[in-house]
């Protein structure tokens, strides 16, 4: 009965197909180790951003008069409210925190490389559409730094030569951040960027499953199969990842958990306290920072401090910063190693990936913190060692010694 | 478990980085420190202080200061004061008890009287801590210069006049002789005779004896239950989140257990 009722479906809809293309028959290399968990996780905290988000949205207030009130209304008068919206709150950091630990494992273990090129331009894809989403959500709750927030990022638009000042009223729809931008915001954030989240992630994992997943090794585990033309160093996604991630998926969660209920404000990070009051277009806060996950780009923004071709210093470090975000897409392409994982590259490449990591970190740093002189040399400096992982990996891929790579993957 | 250790170590890295002197002009008891806050010992399970901390509220603040996105109604449950009790003794004019606590003033009045409107305190320690809260309540003293005759050490030339100098009494910004520090840490002595030198530093806070209703040791706690009526204003959750969240935890312990225990079960298949 039950195999007719499914046949019934598979003449119709390939369902069991599919459930075997990418789950019990899914070959995910053996050797995959802890790093491979923040994808799983990513979708876990998509779920979690969805739900949570519908549930804000049944009562937030979307004027620029109601908006700070409702965001007051849910955490005192709306049942488990403030459940709701640190949920959202804690998410928006996890997710930033995962998507950089699953970039890093791309970029440590090559999985950029042939044939992954286009999964990674998807999955770079998602990185921005996340940033937006970072963004326009920030300006929603409407507090000082919400508002000071956009009203700084977007008056990067206006520092474009000629057309600038043009283009940031029609971005803001509005000569200075006004409920009419708190409006358009809100419908890409609730609307138009969560659908093409789900959209370019659903393709992102198809593409996933075409290609097949890498691994520490980086080598191919499609060259060995057995008889039934099983690669050998593979093992079905479902059971056997489906239950060691549902183990991870409690530990990521009680971690989650712990930052929701005990820590909500995470130090200021997670809910900056300038928050705390309502935004007020005449009084600027001393100190304006992005939220944690922008900051190593906001350093790199204001770190360009000279004019240079007639043009002015804010718009160069806008185009730095937009550079340090967009320079990712070109990885598959100016790594020019004959090996993928940093386990077999020479030493150039595990030096400027440590150096990327660095800077990665003392720039984030640099972003919370007000600028001094030497702060400002030191984010130059880190700015440039930033884009020398990535500009200089042409050069150093191709001419260093790597490691001879096994043929089959490595259990440690 | 490498992986969430690195997810540890990021939040630990970016939470590390916390501003520098808070409380501007305020001194330590022993003169040596300017701009630290005392700390207000916030506890939102004190049931006592934050009763006391709303009864201060409202019969010193409320004039004022609206807590406009809090209800009266709120307050009373979560504070144990029954009902009959609040709307008797706390609750003024003909508000009803489910009401969100405004105030009869106008802010475009206030703004001329005072130069800035009295700003709304429902999330003001959430804004600028409790300890910050706590220290500022402590630090008005008599400035004959200033238009109300007092000023704030922590809020330089603040507009808030001295509400509760009744409670405190007078108190002024006075200079002492403190021990001279070398600096190698040491205090610095006369070669000659060995006694240890002192050098004069202003800006202390002292009382008046007797010009207030309370002592120096009743006032920090009223200011210390005030601070703490004023948190729990800002996240008057915390209580129940807490108490949810261990529950919540407890779950996920046994979640993550089980799981656990599955997953080591399927991996004997793999070997």
């Amino acid at each position: 009965m039950v195999t007719k009722i499914m046949n019934w479906f598979d003449d119709r809809l390939p369902i069991t197909a599919t459930i075997e293309r990418h789950l019990t028959k899914y070959p995910a290399p053996i050797n995959m180790n802890i790093w491979y968990l923040a994808g799983v996780l990513l979708v876990v905290v998509l779920v979690i951003q969805l739900a949570s988000g519908i549930w804000l949205l049944m009562n937030y207030e979307p004027t620029a008069e109601g908006a700070f009130a409702s965001i007051q209304y849910i955490m005192r008068d709306v049942e488990y409210g403030y459940i709701i919206r640190y949920m959202h709150t804690t998410g928006a950091s996890a997710f930033f925190a995962l998507i950089y630990l699953h970039m890093f494992r791309g970029m440590m273990y090559g999985s950029y490389q042939k044939p992954r090129e286009l999964l990674w331009v998807l999955g770079w894809i998602t990185y921005l559409l996340l940033c937006m989403l970072g963004f326009t959500g920030y300006v929603l709750p409407w507090g000082q730094m919400s508002f000071w927030a956009a009203q700084v990022i977007m008056s990067l638009f206006g520092s474009i030569p000629y057309f600038g000042e043009d283009l940031l009223t029609w971005i803001r729809g509005d000569y200075l951040i006004s409920g009419i931008t708190l409006n358009r915001l809100f419908a890409f954030h609730v609307v138009l960027l969560p659908l093409a989240l789900i959209a370019v992630v659903f393709v992102h994992i198809l593409a996933l499953h075409e290609v097949g997943s890498n691994n520490p090794d980086g080598v191919d585990v499609k060259k060995f199969k057995d008889e039934d033309g099983i690669p050998l160093d593979t093992k079905p996604f479902f059971p056997y990842d489906v239950m060691h991630d549902l183990y991870a998926i409690g530990v990521f969660l009680i971690f989650f958990v712990t930052i929701m209920f005990f820590y909500p404000d995470g130090g200021g990070y997670v809910i900056e306290y300038v928050n705390y009051e309502a935004a007020d277009n005449l009084k600027t806060p001393e100190h304006i920072v992005p939220s944690w996950y922008y900051t190593p780009f906001y350093a790199m923004l204001r770190a360009v401090t000279f004019p240079l071709f007639g043009l002015s210093a804010k718009f160069l470090g806008f185009v730095v910063m937009a550079a340090g975000i967009a320079i990712f897409v070109a990885l598959p392409w100016l790594d020019r190693s004959p090996v993928k994982s940093i386990k077999y590259k020479g030493i150039y490449s595990k030096f400027f990936l440590t150096l990327f990591v660095i800077s990665f970190f003392v720039l984030g740093y640099l972003g919370t913190v007000t600028s001094t002189p030497a702060r400002t040399l030191a984010a130059q400096i880190f700015t440039i060692t930033y884009f020398a992982y990535f500009l200089l990996m042409p050069i150093y891929s191709k001419y260093e010694t790597c490691k001879p790579v096994p043929d089959r993957v490595r259990l440690s | 478990m490498k992986f969430f250790s690195l997810v540890l170590l990021f939040f630990s890295i970016s939470l590390s980085s916390a501003s520098g002197a808070p409380c501007g002009k305020y001194l330590s008891e022993d003169g040596l420190v300017e701009g630290e806050c005392d700390s207000a010992e916030v506890d939102a399970f004190d049931i006592a202080s934050l009763q006391r901390g709303a009864q201060i509220y409202m019969n010193y603040c409320l004039g004022c200061h609206s807590l406009k996105y809090a209800r009266y109604k709120r307050v009373s449950e979560d504070l144990e004061i029954p009902l009959e009790m609040f709307q008797a003794n706390l609750v003024f004019g003909d508000q009803k008890l489910g009401d969100l606590i405004h105030i009869g003033m106008e802010s475009k009045e206030s703004k001329e009287w005072f130069g800035n409107a009295p700003p709304d305190l429902t999330l003001e320690a959430g804004l600028r801590g409790p300890d910050w809260i706590y220290t500022y309540l402590k630090s008005f003293y008599i400035d004959d210069s200033r238009p109300l005759g007092v000023n704030n050490k922590v809020y330089e030339n603040v507009g808030m006049p001295h509400v509760l100098i009744g409670m405190q009494g007078e108190q002024f910004s006075v200079c002492k002789q403190i021990p001279d520090i070398a600096s190698n840490g040491g205090i610095k002595q006369d070669p000659l005779t060995g006694v240890q030198l002192t050098i004069e530093k202003c800006g202390f806070l002292e009382v008046r004896q007797g010009t207030g209703t309370q002592t120096v040791e009743e006032f920090d706690q009223s200011m210390k239950d005030l601070t703490n009526f004023l948190a729990y204003m800002t996240d008057p959750m915390k209580k129940e989140r807490e108490t949810i969240g261990v529950y919540v935890l407890l779950y996920l312990f046994i979640f993550t257990i089980l799981s656990y225990l599955l997953y080591i079960e399927f991996k004997k298949d793999l070997h």
